[in-house]
């Protein structure tokens, strides 16, 4: 392949981009692990680290938060892509904390911000001083304002007024004993790019992401398909609607989206020409205030 | 909510676009809220539909005034509204049918000149923007000189809030010649002034009536079709070598593959090559990319070279053409953007990361102060304090292999750590006599 005009593409300008992130880390940091929730940004962030080594294994194991509140089908595809891969899996469990008591269960039954301690202890436990996170950018006007490579004291916390200037791509790795870099290599991809890169790379992903017919019922304006955690309450109408989900987080608080996107093309249009963020669709926990994700990662999370 | 037509010649098209091949621009925008920089990337984010439905509505129930205020879209921390200035860069995403753009939104206060300093310097072009009521203040020289310094391709000078002065010609031209001849004690390739009104949107995304006197593109006009290509060093090869690739498996048994980004130049299979600091040459018998070999690469690809020979090679050495190679040197002469607290001082003992290579170094002398405002040389300064720009002379411990800066973006720059610290305290790049 040559190109006439040496620029890259986009696609490829983004890909060679997170590639040199995701050396960059192994060569300077001495325990890294990728978190690997099954979702399609964590899906291409592996598939960016089998790039980075190839024909080598991925040189560090993949972590999962395991929320207990998964979608069945999301850890079928985690276990099976692991396995392809080879790559050591570690499970941090929420439920495990929970009945051991290191956590407690909240009222409102979310354990988006329970999961943070878990998280902490699995890289206190492991000794991982590097986590790679999926996160991206445009998702959220906290995240818009993280370093690639950002720095966490002991206690995992993320301090947004006084980051380490990150000047060109020389990124500095450097850290203390108990302090650790959570780093994310897909900082400047947007959902579109996933979706392109995926369509491109012909990447496998959950039948999730595809628009069937589900049974749903609607909240507060969301359309939620029943499944073990989401049942329908009293005066709810269940109801059948073509759906898919854009984001997969938690089977008990993730919306699906009307949609007739049954193949990664037509989500591209879909994405393309839909005019609402993926939170903002589609998260009941990003409702809560202006900078929950701001307070969040404050506290530790990803 | 109705799910889209996705079988519909909107959403056809709209896929379409979405998926041609497109470069990337990447932008950096200097200046304070009261410039309307926030108005001006909100209205960019805006026109370019960029902006989600919720996000507009969330803007829309915070706007305190008659009109949207679509400042309210970038600022992110919550200290960040609450004292409405931009403290550190925020990157913003946004595409047209022609181009996508990374748009590192960088605070223009001079404390934080080193976020802004973040911002630009992985930028094509560089965004400055001048009230038009108060022309060019020392805070506008300053971010032009920060862009030239870090070698930024490209400026636009947007002249704002043109509304304020009712259009006027003169006042544009005044401020245009003046910016015009304070660039060019700067060398600046290319300066561009467009006047706009961000807040209304003249000559942002579309030619404003209101400027018939005014025969440039628009703001996006310009962003979309501003040539960058030859912007990039592809005559001088240099891959600095990031991680050895050894899978010690049965199906690759002797592979030994040297991954890393091409910092400059093209590298084909079957070049002669040279490796530093060995000097030892060879071949190049293959390379990878992403998607399998390649017949050449060149910047910014991540690849992996395989050699001919057996050589020893590790992260932190270079390969280039056996004619055409970097200096190899342990005295560096720079231009260091400090951004710390405690001070640069001579004698002073640092860490410095030049491309992939890291290595101990003593400040040997700061030849002068540079005031960012006025350009003027203080050669009496004893040190450099947090956010001031100096000559500093260093000796390290071990061999880089550079290139100017002017000539090399990528081997002509450095950071500088605090190694009791770790933090990342400077930011060098490499002036004639290297």
């Amino acid at each position: 392949m040559t190109t006439p005009d040496y620029r890259l593409s986009q696609l490829e300008t983004l890909e060679a981009e997170s590639i040199h992130v995701i050396r960059e880390v192994v060569a300077e940091l001495e325990r890294p692990v990728l978190l690997f929730s099954g979702g399609k940004d964590s899906i291409v962030m592996l598939e960016l680290a089998r790039k980075a080594f190839a024909p080598a294994r991925i040189p560090f194991p993949v972590m999962h938060v395991d929320t207990g509140l998964n979608f069945p089908e999301v850890l079928e595809f985690r276990d099976k892509r692991v396995a392809e891969l080879g790559v050591q899996l570690v499970v941090a469990s929420v439920p495990d904390a929970i009945a051991r008591g290191t956590v407690k269960e909240e009222p409102n039954g979310s354990r988006n911000r329970i999961q943070t301690p878990v998280l902490l202890d699995a890289v206190e436990e492991h000794g991982f001083t590097a986590l790679f996170g999926g996160a991206r950018r445009d998702e959220d006007k906290a995240r818009a304002k993280e370093r690639v490579f950002s720095f966490r004291d002991e206690f995992g916390q993320w301090d947004p007024k006084n980051q380490r200037p990150e000047i060109w791509d020389l990124y500095n790795g450097r850290i203390h004993l108990g302090e650790s870099i959570r780093v994310f290599p897909l900082s400047n991809w947007t959902e579109l790019d996933i979706w392109q890169y995926i369509a491109r790379e012909q990447i496998a992903i959950p039948s999730l992401y595809l628009a069937q017919e589900r049974a749903v019922v609607e909240r507060q304006g969301m359309l939620y398909a029943v499944n073990e955690f989401i049942t329908p309450r009293e005066g709810e109408q269940v109801r059948r609607e073509w759906v898919r989900y854009r984001t997969v987080g938690d089977a008990n608080l993730t919306a699906a989206v009307a949609s007739r996107a049954t193949d990664v093309e037509e989500v591209i249009a879909e994405i393309a020409v839909t005019r609402m963020t993926e939170r903002g669709a589609t998260r009941g926990d990003d409702k809560v205030s202006d900078a929950a994700m701001e307070d969040r990662k404050k506290e530790g999370y990803f | 909510m109705n799910p889209v037509d996705v079988h519909s010649a909107a959403a056809a098209q709209a896929h379409d676009i979405a998926v041609a091949r497109k470069d990337i621009l990447r932008i950096a925008t200097a200046g304070s809220v009261d410039d309307g920089k926030s108005t001006l990337i909100g209205r960019l984010l805006y026109d370019s539909k960029a902006v989600f439905e919720d996000q507009y509505e969330a803007v829309e129930r915070a706007s305190k005034g008659d009109f949207v205020d679509l400042a309210l879209l970038t600022d992110g921390l919550r200290a960040e509204r609450e004292q409405g200035i931009t403290i550190d860069v925020a990157y913003r995403y946004f595409a047209t049918p022609r181009r996508t753009f990374i748009l590192a939104d960088t605070p223009g206060h001079v404390q934080y000149t080193r976020n802004m300093v973040t911002g630009a310097s992985t930028a094509d072009l560089a965004i400055v923007l001048v009230d038009a009521r108060k022309g060019m203040l020392e805070q506008s020289r300053r971010h032009a000189f920060l862009a030239s310094l870090l070698r930024v391709p490209h400026i636009v000078v947007a002249v704002n809030k043109m509304d304020l002065v009712d259009w006027s010609e003169a006042t544009f031209e005044a401020i245009r010649d003046e910016f015009s001849a304070f660039a060019a004690k700067l060398d600046v390739p290319d300066l561009t002034v467009v006047p706009i009104s961000a807040l209304h949107g003249d000559n942002v995304v579309r030619r404003s009536e209101h400027t018939p006197w005014y025969q440039g593109p628009s703001l996006l006009h310009h962003l979309e079709n501003v040539h960058v290509a030859s912007d990039r060093n592809l005559v001088d090869a240099r891959f600095p070598v990031q991680y050895v690739i050894r899978p010690q498996s049965d199906a690759h048994h002797d592979y030994r593959g040297y991954a890393g980004t091409v910092a400059s130049g093209v590298l084909r299979p079957g070049d002669e090559v040279q490796v530093l600091p060995s000097g030892l040459t060879t071949t190049v018998a293959g390379i990878e990319g992403p998607r399998g070999p390649v017949e050449e690469a060149f910047a910014p690809m991540s690849v992996t070279v395989r050699l001919a020979d057996d050589l020893d090679v590790s992260r932190g050495d270079l390969i280039c053409r056996p004619t055409n190679a970097p200096h190899v040197t342990q005295d560096l002469d720079a231009l260091v953007c400090w951004m710390t607290d405690e001070p640069l001082r001579p004698r002073q003992r640092l860490a410095i990361k030049h491309t992939t290579r890291t290595v101990r170094a003593m400040v040997k002398d700061l030849h002068y102060r540079l005031d960012v405002n006025t350009l003027h040389r203080d050669l009496e300064a004893g040190e450099l304090g947090l956010n001031d720009i100096g000559r500093v002379k260093l000796r390290t411990t071990q061999p880089l292999f550079v290139d100017e800066y002017v000539r090399n973006r990528v081997t002509g720059r450095f950071i500088i750590i605090d190694e009791a610290t770790n933090a990342t305290v400077g930011a060098g790049m490499l002036v004639p006599g290297s």
